[in-house]
């Protein structure tokens, strides 16, 4: 049972008079049944707030919020038919993982033997019917992790809140759970909200991403979106590891005539305005050649496996470039860089928004 | 030896000596609390009793003298039970309610109460004795125990709130928040949730206040009526009623039959003390 998800006009404002400060600055996102939504940003953007005020823990200051086409400013947590997983799991210690999964259940009236099949059901959802009779405090992060998630199944809620769910455990076991955490929703279908800091989480997961800084939503599009065309500087450089090159230049003339000239080099791009502006692009499509006249000195060498990452020392700064693990550059090195194809991504230099 | 077993020893000698210092009192106490008259006259403080005699014992909780009234330390004792078992409840009850309220349902104002409340751990209760008896006499509860039930109540409630208010804040947010998605309120999430993970506090709470409850005098003294007075205030009344002959072996048997509550206390409830402690280190 998949619910829409209303937000507009949000705002929130902390204390008072002179010392007032605005979490949120209207925000507006429609989330379609169904879907994957993913809140990201760095701390203090305000998306955990948001999140919050969507499961109804805090007020918004003033917006209107609907979920499944009901209004649900001023409706208790438990009544919003909601169901969230924390941070720090918030599993209950004194309880059984069983009890933890049911105690929505129990709290919702739904008699034992009911309660029981559903517990079943989550468990084996989650491969944790071995566990149902431990506390928490004798699980292991992944298993918490696992229970956290099967308390907020166990009710077949109408939207699944996620805060920063995967934050407190290693690199390998946040991979696995990623995986996961993507399954359990192509398979129950329930609307989703899910905040994080980490923009591969934010990629790898989303339907849609909304990219949030300083209580702004920046921009609201899919993971394709978001990659190929941020809408300012800021989503550029924030979606994306490596993150984007930045080059600040001159962009003058038009068509076959087009130069955008830089410090220590020039590419001959079209840019969609003239003057003073800023050209973004991503390590993978800035690439090595010879004979290219913008050059600069290979200052750091970083094999990852599948690619080489190059970071040159330019004249407009340190440019990363991608390359094929076979490469020969060793640090030192004088190199040539060419950019390629229709990528580019243009911004205004002082607003940071995208041109055209 | 090397200098480890000297050190050792050392640290050995030290305890043996101050364990010696808390244990000879006791000790004097129980060999007195044996001895027959006979015995007593000659004089020998520490020596041991010839003979297993409860003689005293008898005598101290049933018989024994306070002016007039022969009827031991008994009905002291059973006025302290009826005081003490409400007073310590309901104190640790309210303050857990309270450090519940102030720890996890802040509101407008709420810290700035708090440190009102703190005031009450060390303010001097000689102070209140005279508005409380006012009070007490208003509620038309002079002299009787549901006036003292009030006023140990009202006298720890400052201590309780301290002590759960502090175990409180430990206790993350987001476990309130959960369970406030799940659909327990208020009082739900207190004896559900919040109780469940209080057992060493409440060991705590519960061994301290039994301990200043029982062996309270002051207000003993202040507020009882004839019928009421605890057995700290009975046990005084006996020790210092004159007669001609001090049987000493009854004071002692009587003084160790008002310490054996709360030592009780100690020993049964200091055990679940020391496991909550050790369940809550297992976790995290």
């Amino acid at each position: 049972m998949a619910a829409s998800l209303h937000i507009a006009g949000i705002r929130k404002v902390f204390g008072k008079g002179d010392k007032a400060v605005e979490i949120l600055k209207k925000i507006e996102i429609d989330v379609a049944p169904g879907e994957f939504l993913i809140l990201v940003g760095p701390s203090g953007c305000g998306k955990s707030t948001l999140l919050n005020i969507i499961a109804g823990l805090e007020d918004p200051t003033e917006g209107e919020l609907k979920i499944a086409g009901k209004n649900v400013i001023g409706v208790a947590p438990a009544q919003r038919d909601i169901a969230m997983v924390f941070q720090s799991y918030a599993l209950y210690p004194t309880m059984s993982v069983a009890d933890n999964i049911g105690f929505a259940l129990e709290m919702r009236k739904v008699p034992p033997d009911m309660r029981k099949k559903r517990i079943q059901e989550v468990a084996a959802m989650l491969q944790i019917e071995h566990l149902l009779d431990r506390r928490p405090a004798q699980l292991s992060g992944g298993q918490r992790q696992r229970v956290a998630m099967g308390r907020a199944l166990a009710r077949d809620p109408q939207l699944f809140l996620f805060d920063e769910p995967l934050s407190n455990l290693d690199a390998k076991l946040r991979v696995e759970m990623r995986a996961e955490i993507k399954r359990l929703h192509l398979v129950s279908g329930i609307t989703t909200v899910y905040v994080t800091h980490d923009q591969i989480e934010a990629m790898t997961l989303g339907s849609r991403i909304a990219v949030m800084k300083d209580g702004i939503l920046q921009q609201i599009g899919t993971p394709d979106e978001i990659y190929r065309r941020p809408a300012n500087a800021y989503v550029a450089g924030f979606i994306g590891s490596p993150t984007m090159n930045f080059i600040s230049g001159q962009a003058s003339g038009t068509g076959e005539n087009a130069v955008f000239s830089f410090e220590g080099g020039s590419l001959a791009l079209p840019c969609p305005a003239t003057g003073m502006v800023t050209l973004g692009q991503r390590p993978e499509h800035i690439h090595l050649s010879d004979d290219a006249t913008w050059r600069g000195q290979v200052t750091l060498v970083e094999p990852t496996g599948a690619d080489t990452y190059v970071v040159i020392k330019t004249g407009v700064g340190l440019i990363t470039v991608r390359t094929p693990p076979s490469t020969q550059v060793k640090i030192g090195d004088t190199v040539g860089m060419t950019v390629s194809g229709n990528h580019n991504n243009w911004f205004d230099a002082q607003s940071g928004l995208r041109l055209a | 030896m090397n200098a480890k077993n000297i050190s050792r020893a050392a640290t050995y000698a030290v305890l043996l000596v101050a364990a010696f210092f808390f244990l000879a009192p006791l000790y004097v106490m129980l060999a007195t609390s044996f001895k027959d008259a006979e015995q007593l006259r000659a004089g020998n403080l520490l020596s041991l009793p010839t003979s297993l005699n409860f003689e005293s014992w008898t005598l101290a909780w049933s018989t024994a003298c306070t002016g007039v009234d022969c009827r031991g330390l008994q009905p002291y004792f059973w006025n302290s039970v009826s005081m003490a078992v409400p007073a310590v409840l309901i104190s640790t009850i309210w303050g857990a309610l309270n450090g519940y309220v102030l720890s996890m349902w802040k509101f407008k104002g709420s810290d700035l109460l708090f440190g009102f409340i703190l005031f009450g751990v060390f303010m001097p209760f000689q102070v209140v004795l005279l508005p409380m008896s006012q009070v007490l006499g208003f509620m038309g509860l002079s002299s009787s125990i549901t006036g003292l039930v009030l006023v140990h109540c009202l006298a720890g409630m400052a201590s309780t709130t301290l002590f759960f208010r502090n175990y409180y804040t430990a206790i993350p947010r987001e476990l309130v928040n959960a369970a406030r998605m799940d659909g327990a309120g208020f009082w739900r999430i207190f004896y559900r949730i919040v109780i469940p993970m209080s057992t060493p506090i409440l060991m705590v709470t519960l061994i301290w206040q039994f301990t200043n409850i029982w062996n309270d005098f002051l207000f003993g003294v202040a507020f009882s009526g004839a019928d009421s007075k605890p057995i700290t205030v009975g046990l005084n009344n006996m020790a210092n009623t004159t007669s001609s002959v001090k049987s000493y072996n009854v004071d002692m048997a009587a003084a160790i039959i008002a310490g054996l509550p709360t030592m009780l206390v100690y020993v049964l409830a200091g055990q679940y003390f020391v496991k909550g402690l050790t369940a809550g280190a297992v976790k995290g």
